[in-house]
């Protein structure tokens, strides 16, 4: 299905990144926004709060983090498309939430915009220092989807993939923005609608009669309805049988919380985001994300001009981790380089993959401004000696 | 697009349009000659106190790193922003001054200087409010960087519909007087009256 | 818990129906509540008035956050949600937002209302947010074992104030109107027939409304201090009730075991959030002005 063209605003802008983020979610068809103000991420639903009265839609800025990321989800099962848009500190308070979305299978996004932590830390400078709490910070086990876009306009296009994945997967989407890639002003190329694809929900053609909430089809993930409708549901965050009815034993919180984790693994494999170049003959690949990786893009042109066989491997989709590409990889190769903007995170899923087979070394920086080039190119160098 | 790859700084006292200024030489080269441009600005306690600054980065190819350290081109509009920022300008690089705010003498060798008044053009418009579109009229006609056309469109793109004709008129004030800047600079100097391209940095 | 062994007047006939079952998941029962426990009451006053009301219920919501009373949404046959601690008031607000034909009631308890959730509270109150806030009071985190609560009274014993509370309590129905609420009523489980009459009004009007019930906890709350069963408690309430509707809020505190002053306290007409949010924009944007359509129309 195609974008609804009332949201799309068609053209050629010059736009930062939290702006066409907004776009984002209005092209994907987010009628409904829920925040709370912070640096750096409040421009997302500031530009929200101008577009959608004329689109046709609701902000809401709630009184604080854990509201919002619960409206947003409240809203969902009104048979909204909906987001919420925060930073470090508020974050960190919506991790209940992550949790709430992953366990009742919501599909909803929440925008981050990366900043240095922890705590208050640095509010207007960038760090990639949330991608663990991203995907580990609420309480037990479940799985979420989280993508890095590295440039405005892949804050657009990701925006859109992130509604549509949510929708699919039935998940919690994560937009991992940092704070330069979220300030920095590109252009941005709206397409129009028609060329833009929008995932519907998945909504049960079942009647309420013969219709169980949590019943999962042969993808391992339910069909879904809205309130409203007849089919009297009920939701709950405590561990559920198909019916969504509270089960509190050993075999259904097995059943149920493998599961969340198990429909996710398309897209740890196969359907993995990623950007590479030059894998073929690579010696040492740099593993990098979202701002980092145009850094260590301009790091491994200047490796190249050494005659160094370096090749990228850029995660778009960092969650799921896609495991089988690096393990294949660490078959082939001397080293993995993995410069972030944090004491060492992604890393430490290189690690893990590569299993001991190359080297993986970490090019850490803790925040408030990116790698100079030559840093991630000394350990280029250095990895291949 | 004529250039490989060119820094720019603007920088002034917040409420000057500083941001303005480097989104429409941004969207010049992006939007409408074909390039690449990266902006970013200063945010944060150093963007308080009122002082502002944004940085372009404009290229003929994709740009990686968007930061400017050193920059090709500095425009300021204010002495604490001239102060601050013309020593870290790229020897050789050109720094524009808005004339009757600024006074510079602390710069890397070979730059060259050009100053235009701004303020006083933009009051002639009845408004002062256009000094930075004055100023960008001026950068268009000092770097030669961009084509005028490009820069008008860009000012046009950048600005409420009821104000794109006083912003235009700011535009040409700026483009005009660096024009005849650069004429009587080449009569006086080199004798070609050519616009001075920042090249160094490619 | 102490049983109680209450003698059946009559016979039941072995086919017999409550007739509020179709408002139940008679597939859940039995519940989680204890014996005596005034929960089940308020269940059974809500089912009344939604029957009364004539509301129609595939178009009504119930939202629960974490707690005894929290597990009223799982056994109510309406679209139900069984939130987090604290948050029902904010994910109503979103249903009700996306889905205004809805009719939102939340559904919890007191710790969760007003200690984890006081602040979702009082700004739902402030934006008139149209939603039916019951809240069944209990004094007490009941769920959890019986802790201190920002309701219980002084001098309560509890599982976490050992030696007697001695922090002041908030007076619900003071701060309810003090943060905007259209609606405002307190009653007891004793009070069924109010109750049941509070809740069918709060039905059909708009706005914030909110009702505090105060129930029995016989298995925490009144046991730890001596104060009998869901029995003796019905007594009490009987006996230190009073009527008094239209009373001014800030004379209805409660205390352990003095004057519970119950009624409508409120009943006001202020503009609602749709209604103050379309005015706004309109006034501000006109003809562009897109009212809310949050529901994702072709998907
Ligand atoms: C974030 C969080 N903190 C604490 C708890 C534990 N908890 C569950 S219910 C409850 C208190 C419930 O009290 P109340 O809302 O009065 O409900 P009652 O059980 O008395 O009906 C608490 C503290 C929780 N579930 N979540
Ligand atoms: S613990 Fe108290 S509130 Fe909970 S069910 Fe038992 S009596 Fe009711
Ligand atoms: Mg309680």
């Amino acid at each position: 299905m195609h974008a609804d063209p009332k949201g799309v605003l068609t053209g050629v802008h010059f736009l930062d990144g939290d702006h066409a983020c907004c776009e984002g979610t209005l092209a994907a068809g987010a009628r409904f926004s829920a925040g709370y103000p912070i640096t750096p991420s409040t421009e997302v639903v500031e530009r929200f709060a101008s577009r959608i009265p004329t689109v046709g839609g609701i902000f809401i800025q709630m009184e604080d983090e854990l509201a919002a990321s619960i409206a947003i989800q409240g809203a969902v099962w009104g048979g909204a498309k909906a987001f919420t848009v925060t930073s470090g500190p508020g974050f960190s308070l919506m991790m209940e939430h992550l949790g709430y979305a992953a366990m009742t299978e919501t599909p909803c996004v929440f925008v981050n915009v990366q900043r240095g932590g922890p705590s208050t830390g640095l509010p207007t400078l960038p760090a990639q220092a949330d991608m663990m709490q991203a995907r580990w910070g609420s309480h037990g086990d479940y799985g979420i989807i989280a993508l890095c876009p590295n440039s405005p306009q892949e804050c657009f296009d990701l925006t859109v993939t992130a509604f549509n994945l949510a929708e699919e997967f039935r998940v919690p989407v994560m937009m991992m923005l940092d704070e330069c890639v979220g300030h920095m002003t590109e252009k941005v190329v709206i397409p129009e609608a028609e060329r833009i694809q929008v995932t519907p929900r998945r909504y049960t053609k079942r009647q309420p009669a013969d219709f169980r909430l949590y019943e999962p089809l042969a993808d391992q993930v339910p069909d879904m309805v809205r309130a409203g409708e007849g089919y009297r549901f009920h939701v709950t965050g405590l561990t559920h049988d198909d019916r969504g009815y509270p089960s509190m034993n050993v075999e259904t919180q097995d059943r149920h919380v493998r599961r969340l984790q198990d429909k996710l693994k398309p897209l740890a494999n196969g359907r993995a985001l990623s950007e590479t170049e030059n894998l073929e003959d690579a010696e040492v690949v740099v593993v990098s994300y979202g701002i980092t990786s145009r850094v260590a893009q301009r790091a491994l042109q200047l490796a190249r001009q050494q005659g160094i066989r370096a090749g990228k491997f850029r995660l778009i989709s960092a969650w799921p981790f896609p495991e089988a590409r690096i393990a294949e990889l660490a078959g082939r190769v001397k080293a993995f380089v993995v410069p972030e903007l944090n004491l060492g995170q992604m890393v430490h899923e290189v690690a893990r993959a590569a299993a001991g087979k190359a080297k993986v070394m970490p090019v850490t920086h803790a925040g408030g401004g990116v790698h100079p080039p030559e840093t991630i190119l000394n350990a280029i160098v250095e990895a291949v000696r | 697009m004529r250039q490989l790859l060119t820094e720019i700084r603007i920088a002034g006292f917040g409420g000057q349009g500083v941001i303005l200024a480097a989104a429409v030489i941004g969207k010049a080269a992006a939007l409408f000659e074909g390039g690449y441009a990266t902006m970013t600005q200063s945010f944060g306690p150093e963007a308080r106190g009122g002082s502002s600054s944004a940085q372009v980065i404009l290229s003929s190819e994709p740009i990686l790193y968007p930061y400017v350290a050193h920059p090709d081109v500095l425009v300021v509009m204010s002495q604490e922003a001239a102060t601050r920022f013309a020593p870290e300008l790229k020897p050789g690089g050109i720094l524009i001054t808005e004339r009757e705010l600024v006074r510079v003498d602390n710069y890397p060798p070979g730059v060259r200087v050009y100053g235009v008044p701004a303020t006083r053009l933009a009051e002639e418009l009845g408004r002062k409010v256009v000094l930075n579109i004055v100023m960008t009229g001026f950068f268009g006609a000092i770097t030669g960087l961009l084509e005028a056309e490009s820069l008008r469109r860009a000012v046009a793109d950048s600005v409420p519909p009821a104000m794109q004709k006083l912003n235009l008129q700011a535009f040409e004030k700026g483009y005009e007087y660096g024009s005849n800047l650069m004429l009587q600079m080449g009569a006086n100097g080199n004798g070609n009256g050519d616009p001075v391209l920042a090249l160094e940095s490619a | 818990m102490n049983e109680t062994t209450l003698e059946v007047p009559y016979e039941i006939p072995v086919d017999a129906h409550n007739p509020v079952e179709p408002f139940l998941r008679m597939d859940r029962m039995p519940h989680i509540w204890c014996p005596g426990c005034g929960i089940g009451t308020t269940v059974n006053c809500f089912t009344r008035a939604l029957l009364d009301s004539k509301a129609d219920l595939d178009k009504v919501a119930i939202v629960s956050g974490i707690g005894c009373t929290g597990r009223v949404a799982g056994y109510a046959s309406l679209d139900s949600f069984h939130t987090t601690h604290g948050r029902a008031i904010p994910f109503a607000t979103g249903l009700k937002l996306a889905n205004p034909e809805l009719q939102v009631v939340v559904y919890s308890g007191d710790g969760d209302l007003f200690a984890i959730g006081g602040n979702h509270f009082i700004h739902a109150a402030r934006r008139n947010m149209d939603l039916k806030v019951i809240c069944v009071n209990n004094l007490t985190y009941a769920m959890t074992g019986g802790q201190t609560a920002p309701t219980t009274p002084s001098h309560v014993i509890s599982a976490t104030s050992p030696y007697g509370v001695f922090e002041p309590a908030f007076n619900l129905v003071a701060l309810a109107e003090a943060a905007g609420a259209s609606y405002v009523a307190r009653w007891t489980t004793y009070h069924v027939k109010q109750l049941a009459r509070s809740m069918e009004e709060v039905l059909k009007k708009k706005g914030f409304c909110f009702i505090e019930v105060l129930s029995p906890c016989p298995t925490l709350y009144q046991r730890r201090n001596k104060m009998g069963d869901g029995l003796d408690t019905m007594k009490f309430y009987k006996q230190a009730s009073k009527v008094r509707h239209g009373a001014p809020t800030s004379e209805c505190a409660l205390t352990k075991s003095g004057e519970i002053v119950v009624g409508k306290f409120v009943d006001r007409d202020r503009p609602g959030y749709f209604e103050l949010l379309n005015a706004q924009m309109t006034e501000t944007l006109g003809e562009r002005y897109a009212e809310p359509e949050v529901v994702c129309g072709n998907c």
